[in-house]
């Protein structure tokens, strides 16, 4: 019993020890922000001075000042929603690598599904005509088969007259 | 009634289409057309609203702070503000197009500009004007129409006074 008391009570050391060591999650007030903590927030934002690039992998000057006003705001203990809806009502919804979901952004979100299953539909519409022969061919084909037998026939026709002839 | 449907969304998508190749080919707001209304608040609180100055000559120019090439024509446009300025009857701009305000703050220190600057709140006033970059400058005459379009930086005052002063009555 003893022993077993002893054994809690020397986790329950190690564990307070531990969460005294290793620093939280949650960044504290004040604190010095990581790259990767900036970084990470930087990706999901675009920079509008040149296209198609989001903020982490930018190098202008102004990507340069974006990245140290998310320092900024996550040093005055702003949370990653907080910062990101700061950038929208600056800078406009483009800012956005994922635009909000609201008013004409939806069609970035529905012409491409919209697209593909037309796309989809089409491709089975497509490939059903493949598959089913067509009447046109089977007629043709059925009136090439009379033909051949007709010819069957008439050349038989001959080679016996012909074999008649050799005879007489 | 399925079909309708179908040639009613695909007619949709194209017209989407369409309008976004339309917008995107543009360009800028071009000399004689009617100036895009905006609300411009400074960076010192005051709301600036531009059809309130119908009868003044406007000048807005867009610019930032990590702009290099609006460097040179900043003192320039300051002068030309200062020489204006007690005539009453030319209103200067300065919109300051995705910055930072600390960085901007401190370029209109640097330049020494003391008429009215603000930010492009979800750069509205921008796309209003379609603008392709900054440093860009719209005169706006009397009666509201863009008369004067300066892609890039003015060289001189003298530059300035040029097309401006063609709208007043001197």
């Amino acid at each position: 019993m003893t022993n077993r008391l002893r054994r809690i009570l020397q986790l329950l050391t190690v564990t307070l020890l531990l969460s005294a060591i290793i620093p939280g999650y949650a960044m504290a007030q004040g604190s010095e922000p990581t790259d990767d903590e900036v970084n990470a927030i930087a990706k999901q934002l675009y920079c509008p001075v040149c296209e198609n690039i989001s903020l982490d992998a930018c190098g202008t000057a102004a990507c340069e000042q974006w990245r140290n006003i998310i320092r900024e705001k996550l040093k005055e203990g702003w949370t990653e929603d907080e910062i990101k809806t700061y950038f929208v009502d600056q800078y406009g919804d483009r800012v956005m690598a994922e635009p909000p979901r609201r008013g004409f952004n939806w069609l970035v979100y529905i012409v491409p599904l919209l697209v593909f299953i037309i796309g989809i539909i089409l491709l089975y519409r497509a490939f059903q005509i493949w598959r089913s022969p067509e009447p046109e061919i089977i007629s043709k084909k059925n009136s090439k088969k009379s033909a051949d037998k007709s010819t069957d026939e008439y050349i038989n026709r001959v080679e016996e007259e012909l074999r008649k002839r050799s005879k007489g | 009634m399925k079909k309708i449907l179908l040639w009613a969304g695909l007619v949709f998508l194209l017209l989407v289409l369409v309008v976004g190749l339309i917008r995107s080919q543009q360009g800028q707001v071009g000399i004689g057309e009617v100036a895009p209304d905006f609300e411009l608040i400074s960076f010192s609180g005051e709301t600036y609203q531009i059809s309130d100055f119908r009868g003044k000559v406007i000048v807005v120019n867009f610019w930032a702070s990590w702009c290099e090439a609006c460097k040179p024509e900043a003192a320039d446009l300051e002068a030309a503000y200062k020489f204006y300025e007690p005539r009453g009857d030319v209103l200067f701009l300065g919109v300051d197009y995705v910055d930072t305000e600390p960085e901007a703050l401190a370029y209109l220190e640097e330049f020494k500009i003391t008429y009215p600057n603000g930010p492009d709140l979800r750069t509205r006033i921008s796309q209003a004007f379609r603008i392709t970059g900054v440093p860009e400058t719209f005169i706006i005459n009397q009666d509201g129409i863009i008369a004067h379009v300066q892609i890039g930086p003015f060289r001189s005052l003298e530059e300035i006074k040029s097309t401006i002063d063609p709208l007043l009555d001197l």
